[in-house]
């Protein structure tokens, strides 16, 4: 009997598809993984503790830069949280356009993990292609804000600035435009034989797991459990709005790649709907510009970001800047998951499971 | 135009007789200056194909590829050589010295020994072996322990993993490779690549052998590491397999062995199934030229749609559902021959 033994690679912090700086120690036996150790850290730019030396309006850009993919999400959590604290009335106006911007974020970070979940699986062209769309989304953002990625375009009480008259007919062709995306996805990803073989069974996570390690967003919605803070706790207007939660059943890979797929298809009927109602008015409420909530203030806000719940938890102290300030990152929390997830699967398995939990490492670092 | 080479070949050997060498000293010069156009037809070749390769997946990626350099960017594949010359050559310490210098030199000189028995044309062979695919498929199997070399040489975990995989992939995808020539050696009654392609005349074996073409295809892609079978290098999982530790010229010198099996293979497929040099009106070297372009697109679509299989699948597909058809095909050939024979054809 030839003597065996396990023996330690690094997957990351430099490696094609770690999405950035993730480092997973992986424990193998061959092809096999037998553990799997994650180390964050490596983008910890302390977005936390720079909260308590900026003023709350100066705050804004930097949760932009928490969860890039999509970053209107993290800036429409941190200003409804400060609306909470403050009681501030956002213009009718100003929350449509929100629902907008943070439904075409969500799509936008959805198309690029379908992307690069194809390029992690070997297929390069599919990703050119979800790139290709995505950047009409970020034309989109470049017009409203003036910045592509992170736009940091709301405000405390609403948004910078009205929309362009050149923003509701690209989102119209956008949007009419969709299905001819879609269909070109189930084409070339989706309907891959060899891209389903990676994915089903691969990486599977029960639903008992997903709510006791807190695992939230599509991912746990892969797992059967309907739970949308857009439906179960509605913020902004998302009650006025008709649109249904994509589930699944197995919670593997693949499903957590079916889901968003439909959750595309969703956002962009709460667009529609949207575009439709938008009124005529105002876009951001009278706030002071120095903003100075009263001392023991305490506000937990979430929203349902691209990767889950993001939660904002501040506490004031009567001052102008947050006396704590505390991000709920989906990210980390659903990364979280990828050890157990992973034990017992293949090297290639640990690629496709930390392309379909899809985090962004801006956000789990903080 | 059609005896445009064996006219030089020629001319060649009654200059030399003429300056007093015997016959068997102008062939020897012969078989030097035709080696030398192998290394020729080789790197020209390749510098095409890195062009052509960036230029396809430009366009199923909608953009445009190269472009700066010369025309359409087809001087980019020199300003890349360059570049690869001028790097610098790193040796991890912990390497194989002996090992990891020497693999990639194995690596080459197997890919271009392949083109010996390759017929480029109507009586342009250099060699004509009467056991040509037994040959072909012997030296091309020979570049796992390259890789192999490669991956342990390099005393990199990433390396091994990726050597390991290209062992056990070749090992597997070359019995089919070679299943699914039988059909077309035993219709031929002949291992003589000259032969093949005599006995296609009439009509190609694709036509006759189209299970065994399709089956020779998927073994072909697998036994040169192209995408979706990868394995070895597969760059989104093991960053670059057996090539992780080589830099400059030495990683150069896989790169083009690759493209060098490449068009062999490719050569190989275009002489076996698709008629070798046989075609109206053209001379018969560009026959063979335009057929292995044609099947080299083909393996460049695959490998810019799919995304890469599992190695455990990849096992699998190939011990259970290739070994099974190209056996099941080789039982139906036999059985049709006979038949035919019985019938008096």
């Amino acid at each position: 009997m030839l003597r065996t033994e396990q023996f330690t690679i690094n997957i990351g912090p430099q490696h094609p598809s770690t999405h950035g700086g993730l480092h997973v120690e992986a424990v193998m036996d061959g092809e096999f993984i037998v553990d799997a150790i994650v180390h964050l850290g490596y983008v910890h730019r302390s977005v936390e503790k720079i909260a308590e030396s900026r003023t709350y309006p100066q705050y804004v850009p930097y949760t932009s830069r928490l969860d890039y993919l999509a970053s209107h999400l993290p800036t429409l959590g941190y200003c409804q949280a400060v609306e909470k604290m403050l009681g501030v009335a956002v213009p009718e106006r100003a929350e449509y356009i929100r629902i907008i911007m943070a439904e075409f974020s969500r799509i936008a970070s959805h198309l690029l993990f379908i992307g690069s979940c194809a390029i992690d699986l070997g297929a390069t062209t599919g990703l050119i292609y979800c790139l290709r769309d995505r950047e009409r989304i970020m034309d989109m953002f470049e017009m409203t804000s003036g910045q592509r990625l992170i736009a940091s375009y709301m405000r405390i009480g609403g948004v910078s600035e009205d929309l362009p008259d050149t923003f509701i007919p690209a989102a119209r062709s956008f949007i009419a435009d969709f299905p001819e995306m879609i269909a070109e996805y189930d084409g070339l990803i989706i309907g891959n034989e060899i891209l389903q073989a990676r994915l089903k069974g691969v990486g599977r996570l029960n639903a008992d797991d997903a709510i006791a390690y807190g695992v939230s967003g599509p991912n746990l919605r892969a797992c059967g459990i309907d739970y949308d803070i857009r439906k179960a706790e509605p913020y902004g207007i998302y009650d006025r709005f008709d649109f249904t939660v994509p589930l699944a059943e197995n919670g593997d890979s693949w499903d957590r790649l079916l889901v968003r797929m439909e959750e595309m298809q969703q956002s962009i009927h709460i667009i529609e709907q949207a575009l439709n109602q938008l009124p005529e008015g105002e876009v951001k409420a009278k706030v002071p510009r120095i903003i100075k909530p009263a001392e023991g203030i305490e506000v937990y806000h979430r929203i349902e970001s691209s990767k889950g719940e993001l939660g904002y938890y501040i506490v004031a102290d009567g001052g102008e800047k947050p006396y704590r300030l505390h991000v709920r990152a989906p990210s980390f929390i659903n990364l979280m998951v990828l050890p157990m997830i992973s034990k017992g699967g293949k090297l290639q398995d640990i690629i496709a499971n930390i392309a379909t939990l899809d985090p962004v490492l801006g956000e789990s670092d903080r | 135009m059609e005896h445009f080479f064996l006219n030089i070949a020629h001319s060649l050997i009654v200059w030399l007789m003429g300056l007093g060498l015997s016959s068997k000293g102008a062939d020897l010069v012969l078989l030097i200056v035709q080696w030398i156009c192998i290394v020729a037809i080789v790197t020209i070749n390749v510098i095409v194909l890195i062009w052509l390769e960036r230029k396809v997946a430009g366009f199923m990626q909608q953009r445009l590829g190269p472009n700066r350099l010369g025309p359409a960017g087809m001087f980019q594949t020199i300003a890349d050589a360059i570049k690869l010359l001028t790097k610098e050559d790193i040796i991890p310490s912990a390497a194989d010295r002996i090992i990891f210098r020497t693999a990639p030199i194995f690596f080459i000189i197997i890919a271009v020994m392949l083109y010996v028995v390759l017929p480029m044309g109507d009586g342009m062979q250099i060699v004509d072996l009467n056991v040509g695919v037994f040959y072909f498929i012997s030296v091309a199997s020979l570049s796992t322990i390259c890789l192999l070399m490669a991956g342990w040489g390099s005393n990199n975990k990433w390396s091994l993993l990726g050597a390991m995989r290209s062992v056990a992939q070749m090992i597997s995808y070359e019995i089919p490779l070679a299943f699914s020539l039988l059909g077309v050696i035993m219709i031929a009654g002949s291992l003589s690549l000259s032969d093949i392609v005599a006995a296609q005349n009439n009509i190609w074996f694709i036509i006759l052998q189209p299970v065994a073409f399709i089956t020779f295809f998927i073994a072909a892609t697998a036994e040169l590491n192209r995408g979706p079978f990868d394995m070895p290098e597969a760059e989104q999982e093991l960053t670059a397999g057996a090539y992780t530790e080589y830099t400059g010229m030495r990683w150069a010198l896989f790169f083009l062995a690759e493209y060098t099996n490449l068009v062999a293979v490719s050569a190989l497929a275009s002489t076996m199934f698709l008629g070798g040099w046989h075609g109206p009106w053209l001379p018969s070297w560009i026959w063979i030229i335009i057929k292995t372009y044609l099947v080299m697109l083909i393996f460049m679509w695959m490998k810019w749609t799919f995304p890469r299989i599992r190695m455990d699948h990849l096992m699998s597909f190939s011990w259970k559902v290739l070994i099974p058809v190209t056996l099941a095909n080789i039982l139906v050939t036999g059985a049709g021959i006979q038949f035919l024979a019985g019938m008096g054809w």
